[in-house]
């Protein structure tokens, strides 16, 4: 068998079709809008999505695992409320960081033991996760609470000049600096590889001696603090805590991660995946939005017609690929 | 292979129990540098719990493991292979989502600047891979490679470290002759360099071949140590199943083979799918027991899977009592009265979680629809029928299968078709991973069915059981049907047309 | 299968109990105008829809999948029901806008079960895309709006008595049947063989398509009904909020009562003490007076301490047992 054949460039076809994709939605907004097509609005597609790339990113994680995480929506509700409220307590803002970061790692650090530890399914340990940290944040108040802090202010409008005029955010070096972190981890670390391999067998993964339960707690560690850098980066951004910020973000995540061409039963699929699924997202809000006549449903439905489509073809590739082994055998 | 070395393994007293089965009871074990040991025993003797055992899956409920002299304890099998012992299982235990190099290498990778060094990973496996003469791209996919050099790649795996204990458990059920003969030079070669290897398969040819000592379990007890040399197949096998050889001497004698010539019950014209099986003309009559043989990959059980409509042909049509018979999937084949036993009993065949009694009428219920449950009484009829025709244990119908053994799951697997009243019953390595009894069992009830009127088409990747069962014998080599033996032929003859000697033209089709 | 449903059993006895302590007239039932009232029966013709949908989800868990489209589901069922209704006082124009909103919702199950049997797409990410989608179809439909009805026969089915709710009757009509189907047939024991072996049932010849193409169906006609529950109850539909989270308390109300989310053996009995678990929380909450949105809290904490008393590991740990490694 040579190289040649063994290669699958199919596994990247998902990756490479959501980059088509991107292409082809700004691609269509640049000929129809005037003004569509600048480095700003490029630029505002990672201003108002920093969030959830960094979401996204430890979505990642998790559903390579072979995991689902439910909480991470919450979380960001969490979040925002914790610094918000910390701020109006007028703690200061490395600690309110800190806080809020240690709150988000802890509890993906706990759904992450329970399902280990106690072969509790993923999906409804983070449902009930997803539950605790919406009902924390009600604890904490039922209102809304706005951001009055002058750090914390400066530091959300701020800008930093790129060349040819287009500004961006410290949100965006954040969220940008977390894709590289996690394809480093991913790619580069035994831990990264174990992650797929779990997500790819757990048995096996376990009999190969690999950390099975450092992958298992620990992608959900990575997730609670992803979601809880989230939160922040959403604080920054809205400038104040609610318990009803970010509801239903977790099948935001969830849809950029498949988008992105990670397969929902782990083991396949790549960071720049989900960030490519990210901004196929934001692009088309973006769209809706220079549309004007377009009521916001219609995102809805697009999304899900776009999972749809996603779903339709990695579920071809799947089938092409066992095809294409029973032939090798 | 030295007894004036000590022992690398020590095993003492080992006794471990779950949930109501008593797996391994005070078994002693030990393995000695440089030898081959083959552990042998019936399924559910306690093989495989001993293995899981030594490599850390299971800990013992009392007794110790001494390694080199020093009692050890492994709570992983991490922990096991760090201190040099490594495990290839029956099943691929590796994770086919990643490349070639990271199934070898995963968790003792070279590292550069902290973080994994992926070219000297990929030229490290190629070394690996080299010594054991697979000769595939480190940085292909697991996937993309059929199972049995999945199987070369997990034992490349295990010798990558410098291992003191190698565990093979039942490595070559899924390699085909020469990939053995490949093993086991490469046993031997790290047997040579001092290696223990613990050596367990259900064919007898091979552990005489291979193993220089064995140690006979069953029922969960030690019954002895033995140098292969002093224990011939006789003692060996009454050793493992514990009684008195008649079971299998009835089944030799009953091996009488006649002719049959009742009319064609099932034909098939050119039947055959791409990619699985090229297109064959086959002909079943009633009484008869037509046996597949072939390598691993021939398209044994492709070919059954035609015929049962579980994968659908794209050449070729089916006939059945003299009318063509279009399969749509397996229904169609189950109401014309085929019946299929699928290899891969726990993913393909038995319902786990149900009771006894539930996996029996399965198919029969099928059949029926929801909508007619087969009445109480009929049921109970049925169950206790077969519960005692085919010596199922526990003989209770509300045990679930998943609890049995593999033989007597196999046994539930097949009452469920016998309740069905098949016309044809297709076995696919009905006998694969069971006991001898159990084994023996199977073969007396394949004759006696046939002998009663029903087809069988059976599956065998024993060659000797084939040649002893069927009354005529269809041969497979590289997806095609490349011959027909009559049921008189010696397995001698079956091995030459497969070993690809020169297909006499009246045969090549 | 008694020890099963034991302590979702339990559980549900101690929220009543303290209920009971919190408000002493808990228990108290009063017959007015031959309408039964009480706060026993608030906690059944609440959790009605939850137990609907419940229903539903069980069978559809059975067979080793999840409807996550059931909110959306019942947010379009309220939404065409309503928008059909306009300002008709009609009961005809009511019962076609029902029966046309169950056909289209039908309709929808088809869908689910044609990814789920048809594609085989994975159940969790086929329902994501209606889950995602359909909330937007509601919408399409309200136009965004919340559609105000004003219609006697339409209000019967969320908010209506005979004796007892309405509502109430509908689910539990619903749970009798759907266990006299799968007990007295072979509906229960073949939709167990499809949840725990697909292919093995496939290959018994076990109509499994059909089967799971069934559940999902099924599912979301349960669903449709919790959604005329649910506007019917207050005379509107409103395509944001209606059933929305539903399918996440379906879900628990079927894991809390024993059934596995990997499939095979379930309990619709321990799906009935789920729902009304989770229904008697919400009340609990409401009547010791702590802010409604706190809810949530109590439910993780509920949901954690159920999933963990049934999880033979978690017993084994407490118990210090040894358990077989499997």
């Amino acid at each position: 068998m040579t190289a040649l054949t063994t290669r699958l460039p199919s596994r990247f076809l998902p990756v490479l079709a959501t980059v088509v994709l991107f292409a082809l939605t700004f691609g269509v907004g640049s000929v129809r809008y005037e003004g569509f097509a600048s480095g700003q609005v490029i630029a505002n597609l990672f201003i108002d999505n920093a969030f959830l790339i960094v979401l996204a990113v430890g979505m990642t994680f998790v559903i390579l695992s072979g995991g689902i995480d439910l909480s991470v929506g919450s979380v960001v509700a969490l979040s925002t409320m914790v610094t918000a409220a910390g701020l109006r307590a007028g703690w200061p803002v490395p600690l309110v960081i800190i806080a809020v970061l240690v709150i988000g790692s802890t509890l993906g650090l706990l759904m992450g033991l329970v399902i280990h530890k106690f072969d509790i399914q993923p999906f409804i340990v983070t449902l009930a996760g997803m539950f605790l940290a919406r009902g924390l944040c009600f604890l904490i108040s039922v209102e809304s609470v706005s951001i009055k802090d002058t750090t914390f202010r400066s530091v959300a409008t701020a800008v930093i000049e790129l060349p040819g005029g287009v500004t961006i955010t410290y949100n965006v070096v954040i969220a940008v600096l977390v894709v590289l972190a996690a394809l480093y981890v991913l790619h580069r670390t035994r831990f990264g590889r174990a992650t797929y391999a779990v997500g790819g067998n757990e048995q096996s993964a376990l009999l190969m001696g690999l950390p099975t339960a450092r992958v298992k707690v620990g992608v959900y560690v990575i997730s609670g603090f992803c979601s809880a850098l989230a939160g922040l980066l959403f604080s920054l951004y809205m400038l104040s805590g609610y318990g009803l910020h970010a509801v239903g973000m977790e099948l935001d995540a969830i849809a950029a991660v498949v988008i992105g061409g990670t397969l929902l039963a782990g083991g396949v699929g790549y960071v720049l995946g989900s960030l490519t699924g990210v901004l196929v997202l934001g692009t088309i809000q973006t769209l809706i939005s220079f549309q004007g006549t377009l009521s916001s449903w219609w995102t809805k439905i697009v999304i899900g017609a776009l999972l749809l489509v996603f779903i339709a073809v990695q579920r071809g590739m799947i089938r092409g690929r066992r095809r294409q082994g029973a032939v090798a055998a | 292979m030295t007894e004036s070395s000590p022992p690398i393994v020590e095993m003492r007293g080992i006794s471990l129990a779950f949930p109501g089965v008593k797996a391994l009871q005070d078994v002693d074990f030990r393995l000695f540098p440089g030898e081959v040991h083959a552990l042998m025993g019936e399924n559910g003797a306690g093989k495989s719990t001993l293995i899981k055992t030594l490599t850390g899956v299971h800990t013992p409920d009392s007794g110790s493991v001494l390694l080199a002299g020093e009692s050890v304890a492994f709570s992983s099998p991490g922990q096991a292979q760090q201190a040099g012992i490594s495990t290839v299982y029956q099943e691929v235990n590796l994770c086919a989502n990643l490349t070639v190099a990271e199934n070898i290498l995963l968790g003792r990778e070279p590292r550069k600047f902290g973080g994994i060094d992926f070219p000297a990973m990929r030229a490290r496996a190629a070394e690996v891979l080299a010594r054991i003469g697979v000769h595939i791209d480190p940085a292909s996919v697991l996937e993309t490679h059929p199972i049995a050099v999945q199987q070369l790649v997990a034992i490349a795996r295990a010798i990558a470290v410098d291992c003191r204990v190698l565990v093979l458990d039942e490595p070559t059920s899924s390699l085909d002759a020469g990939e053995v003969a490949e093993l086991f030079r490469i046993m031997r070669v790290l047997r040579d360099e001092g290696v223990a290897i613990l050596f367990v398969s259900h064919f007898l040819d091979q552990v005489y071949e291979i193993a220089d000592r064995m140690t006979v379990l069953r029922n969960g007890t030690l019954v002895g140590e033995h140098l292969t040399k002093d224990l011939d197949r006789r003692a060996l096998i009454s050793a493992m199943i514990g009684r008195e050889l008649g079971a299998l001497e009835a089944i030799e004698d009953a091996s009488e083979r006649h002719s049959v010539s009742g009319p064609v019950l099932v034909r098939a014209e050119g039947l055959g799918r791409r990619g699985a099986i090229a297109p064959f003309d086959l002909d079943i009559r009633a009484g008869e027991v037509v046996g597949l043989a072939g390598l691993l990959g021939s398209g044994r059980t492709e070919l059954a899977r035609l015929l049962f409509g579980a994968d659908k042909a794209d050449s070729g049509r089916l006939i059945v009592d003299g009318t063509p018979l279009h399969l749509r999937g397996p229904r169609s084949a189950i109401a014309a009265g085929i019946a299929f036993c699928s290899e891969d009993r726990k993913g393909e065949g038995l319902v786990a979680d149900l009771s006894i009694r539930d996996n029996l009428v399965l198919a029969m219920q099928a059949a029926r629809g929801w909508s007619r449950p087969v009445p109480r009484k009929l049921k109970d009829q049925l169950v206790e029928k077969y519960l005692a025709a085919l010596d199922i244990r526990p003989a209770n119908p509300d045990a679930l299968v998943r609890t049995l053994s593999g033989g007597n799951q196999q046994k539930v697997l097949l009452a469920r078709w016998l309740v069905t009243e098949p016309r044809l019953l297709i076995l696919d390595e009905p006998t694969r991973g069971i006991d001898i009894g159990a084994k023996a069992q199977i073969q007396q009830l394949v004759t006696t069915l046939a002998a009663e009127g029903t087809a069988v088409l059976f599956i065998s990747a024993e060659m000797e059981e084939v040649v002893r069962i069927a009354d005529r014998i269809v041969v497979l080599r590289d997806r095609h049907k490349i011959a027909e033996l009559d049921g008189g032929s010696t397995i001698d003859q079956v091995v030459e047309l497969i070993a690809g000697d020169p297909v006499p033209e009246e045969v090549a089709s | 299968m008694k020890n099963r449903l034991l302590w979702p059993g339990i559980a549900l006895v101690a929220l009543l109990l303290l209920n009971l302590v919190v408000t002493p007239s808990f228990f108290a039932l009063r017959i007015q105008d031959g309408h039964l009232y009480g706060g026993l029966v608030d906690v059944l013709k609440n959790g009605a829809p939850t137990l609907l949908i419940a229903i539903g989800m069980t069978l559809v868990i059975a067979t080793r999948g999840i409807d996550l489209s059931v909110g959306a589901v019942a947010a379009i069922a309220a939404a065409v029901t309503c928008v059909h209704i306009g300002t008709s006082p009609d009961i005809g124009t009511a019962l076609v806008g029902m029966a046309i909103a169950l056909v289209l919702c039908a309709a929808l199950g088809l869908w689910n079960g044609f990814l789920v049997a048809g594609l085989g797409i994975q159940p969790i990410i086929a329902t994501l895309v209606l889950m995602t989608a359909g909330r937007g179809i509601a919408m399409l439909v309200t136009e965004g709006q919340i559609i105000t009805v004003n219609n006697d026969a339409y209000r019967q089915v969320g908010a209506g008595f005979v004796v007892l709710p309405i509502s109430i009757l509908i689910s539990l009509a619903v749970l009798g049947l759907v266990a006299l189907a799968t007990r007295k047939t072979a509906l229960g024991m073949l939709i167990e063989a499809v949840g725990v072996n697909p292919e093995a049932s496939r290959l018994a010849g076990v109509r499994a398509r059909t089967i799971i193409w069934t559940v999902y169906v099924f599912a979301a006609v349960c669903a449709g009904i919790a959604g005329l529950m649910i506007s019917s109850n207050v005379s509107a539909a409103d395509a944001n909020s209606n059933g929305l989270w539903i399918e996440m308390d379906a879900i628990l109300a079927v894991v809390i009562g024993g059934t596995s989310l990997a499939g095979g053996r379930y309990s619709l009995a321990g799906t009935l003490l789920g729902a009304m678990i989770i229904q008697t929380l919400t009340t609990t909450v409401y009547t010791i007076g702590v802010a409604t949105e706190v809810t949530l809290v109590f439910k993780a904490v509920v949901v954690i301490t159920v999933c963990l008393i049934q999880s033979p590991k978690a017993r084994a740990a407490l118990s210090f047992r040894k358990v077989a490694v499997s």
